[in-house]
């Protein structure tokens, strides 16, 4: 656990040296800040809730998540600073986790930027209309945990390739193959569609965002989660073969 | 052998192979390094150098063979084994966007240094690798040399018994490589260094042993003047008494010492003269007996010039049959 905080430590800091995370940081409140005002309807109807901003969050995290984690791995690995990082004494596996919180740590840094959504709601409602604070916080555990698992799913892209770009694209493709399987649903008959539903990233952050935290939905996300960060842990063993 | 010592060695490697693809990069190579010994790893570009380093870090894995470092064993336990070792990759790679203070600092970290001595060994590091003036230096700022100065601070920031470079004065003007060699040799003093070049006076400057590997195999082990005194190259350039002498004759001449295996007419700038490069057998040294012959044919020697074996030239004696002096460490029989 020492090390692994050590790694995230140090990956924190060069989150914060490269112009790269400010500038996806940047993005991602100017994009996540126009849709919520724009689809919120609140500035016309008034209606105090952030459900539309919740809605779109797998998509934004689908973009923004590759782009932080795309450079984990294959950048240590294009530059040689893996080999030094790799003979310290330091097993695989925490390397994975201290890279792991690292991003987690950076996309939650982005997330708390967002508070300033609720507060503005609470601030402009109108009087008398209760803003229900149970979707909210049910909205941004939810928001964390799909977080967790794209992160785990895109730095895994980031150990399959050297190569940056083809990192981020393939984190693309991957965190989309998590979100997709809930939209399959209306194609498939019933009795497969509850178990593709089951697959689906999406379908459980919406349980969630709803602000009814089921164990299930919470399992799932740490299942995923742990997959993808033993399947990183597998790819690095296998660049030592 | 016989008697087992109280300590292991730093390094023991035995029967080591590894196999990339279909590239055999080690052959069974079979060494030991006793505690204290400055070792030269010397070979040509592919030969496998960095593959035997990479191993012994616990970075790549073996395909065969034993690999211990202080005795515990890389393949079982390799973050054990890492805890004795400093590392100097080759090419060096460096986080560029720390300061050299933050660098060293993240290092001491990971190996585990007490939080109360962190600082103290920084200090250390820094001072014996005269790093005072770019402490507070981004790393992508650095000069080569200083570069070089970095990657062996954080090498031995955990005063590691052993320490591993991987060509550490490759890439460096002269001055700069004076000065690291200087510095090895200063940190050879009291640690354990195996340290890999395709330069020969490299070895001669800092090691007291060398090891050459050429295709994988360990082709020669023992104290590097030796290896460079082996044999060697003479330049001659002979003329008659009056005008040039006929080169037939010349030639038979020289061929009729004893101590001379080959010679080769080369071209030379001089008016009459005929100039020749020999190649001794072995160790011999045939300048006496050539000059004694030269006089007897009524020849006039212009110039004599010993020329050392080049690094290609080694290699390619000691890995030919007839090599004059037997490879001491040639672990053939050992391939399982
Ligand atoms: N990662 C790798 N994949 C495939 N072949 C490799 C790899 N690393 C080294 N080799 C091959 O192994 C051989 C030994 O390489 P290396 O140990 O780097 O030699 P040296 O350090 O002595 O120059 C070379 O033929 C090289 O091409
Ligand atoms: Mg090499």
């Amino acid at each position: 656990m020492h090390n692994t905080l050590v790694i995230a430590r140090r990956e924190l800091t060069s989150y914060f040296h490269s112009p790269v995370a400010h500038v996806v940081l940047a993005v991602f409140l100017v994009v996540s800040g126009w849709l919520f005002f724009y689809f919120s309807g609140l500035l016309i109807v008034g209606k105090a809730s952030m459900r539309s901003f919740f809605a779109l969050c797998p998509l934004l995290f689908m973009l923004f998540v590759p782009a932080i984690t795309m450079r984990l791995i294959a950048e240590e690995r294009k530059s040689g600073t893996f080999e030094s990082l790799m003979t310290l004494p330091v097993a695989e596996h925490e390397v994975v986790l201290g890279k792991f919180l690292a991003a987690l740590a950076m996309m939650c840094v982005g997330l708390v930027c967002t508070f300033v959504y609720p507060v503005s709601l609470s601030l402009i409602k109108a009087p008398g209309a209760a803003l229900d604070m149970g979707p909210i916080i049910g909205g941004y555990l939810s928001a964390v945990l799909l977080l967790s698992s794209f992160i785990a799913f895109g730095m895994w892209a980031s150990a399959l390739s050297k190569n940056q770009i083809i990192a981020f694209i393939l984190g693309l493709l991957l965190c989309f193959a998590l979100w997709i399987p809930d939209k399959a649903v209306l194609i498939l008959p019933a009795s497969m569609g509850a178990a593709v539903q089951y697959l689906s990233a999406n379908y459980h952050f919406e349980n969630i965002a709803r602000g009814v935290v089921d164990v299930r939905d919470v399992v799932y996300y740490l299942t995923v989660t742990t997959i993808g960060l033993v399947l990183t842990t597998r790819t690095i063993s296998a660049t030592r073969q | 052998m016989s008697d087992v010592p109280a300590t292991p060695p730093m390094i023991h490697i035995e029967g080591l192979t590894k196999v990339y693809g279909r590239t055999h990069a080690l052959r069974g190579i079979s060494f030991e390094v006793p505690k204290g010994q400055v070792v030269g790893f010397l070979g040509p570009n592919g030969a496998g150098k960095s593959t035997t380093m990479k191993i012994l870090t616990g970075f790549v894995e073996a395909t065969g063979g034993t690999v211990k470092v202080a005795g515990i064993s890389v393949i079982d336990d390799p973050v054990a084994a890492r805890v004795h070792i400093g590392y100097l990759p080759e090419n060096n790679p460096l986080y560029e966007d720390m300061m050299v203070e933050e660098y060293l600092e993240y290092i001491a970290r990971m190996r585990r240094i007490p939080a109360d001595k962190v600082r103290g060994a920084i200090d250390t590091a820094v001072s014996r690798c005269g790093l005072h003036r770019v402490r507070g230096k981004d790393i992508g700022e650095l000069s080569k040399g200083f570069r070089q100065r970095v990657g062996l601070a954080q090498a031995i920031v955990h005063d590691p018994d052993l320490l591993i470079l991987d060509e550490p004065t490759t890439g460096l003007d002269p001055n700069q490589v004076v000065e690291i060699r200087n510095l090895i040799r200063e940190l050879g003093k009291e640690k354990t260094v195996i340290l890999s070049t395709h330069v020969l006076p490299e070895v001669q400057h800092m090691c007291g042993r060398a090891l050459i590997i050429a295709e994988g195999k360990i082709v020669a082990d023992g104290a590097p003047d030796q290896l460079s005194s082996d044999g060697g190259r003479l330049d001659v350039v002979v003329t008659g008494k009056r005008g040039a002498p006929d080169a037939a004759a010349a030639r038979a001449v020289l061929n009729g010492v004893a101590e001379v295996a080959e010679v080769h007419e080369r071209t030379t700038g001089e008016k009459d003269a005929l100039a020749f490069s020999l190649t001794t057998k072995g160790n011999a040294d045939p300048r006496r007996a050539l000059f004694a012959a030269l006089v007897e044919a009524d020849l006039v020697l212009l110039s004599l010039d010993k020329k050392a074996l080049g690094l290609e030239e080694t290699f390619r004696k000691l890995t030919t049959a007839e090599a004059g002096k037997a490879t001491p460490d040639d672990h053939h029989p050992k391939a399982a």
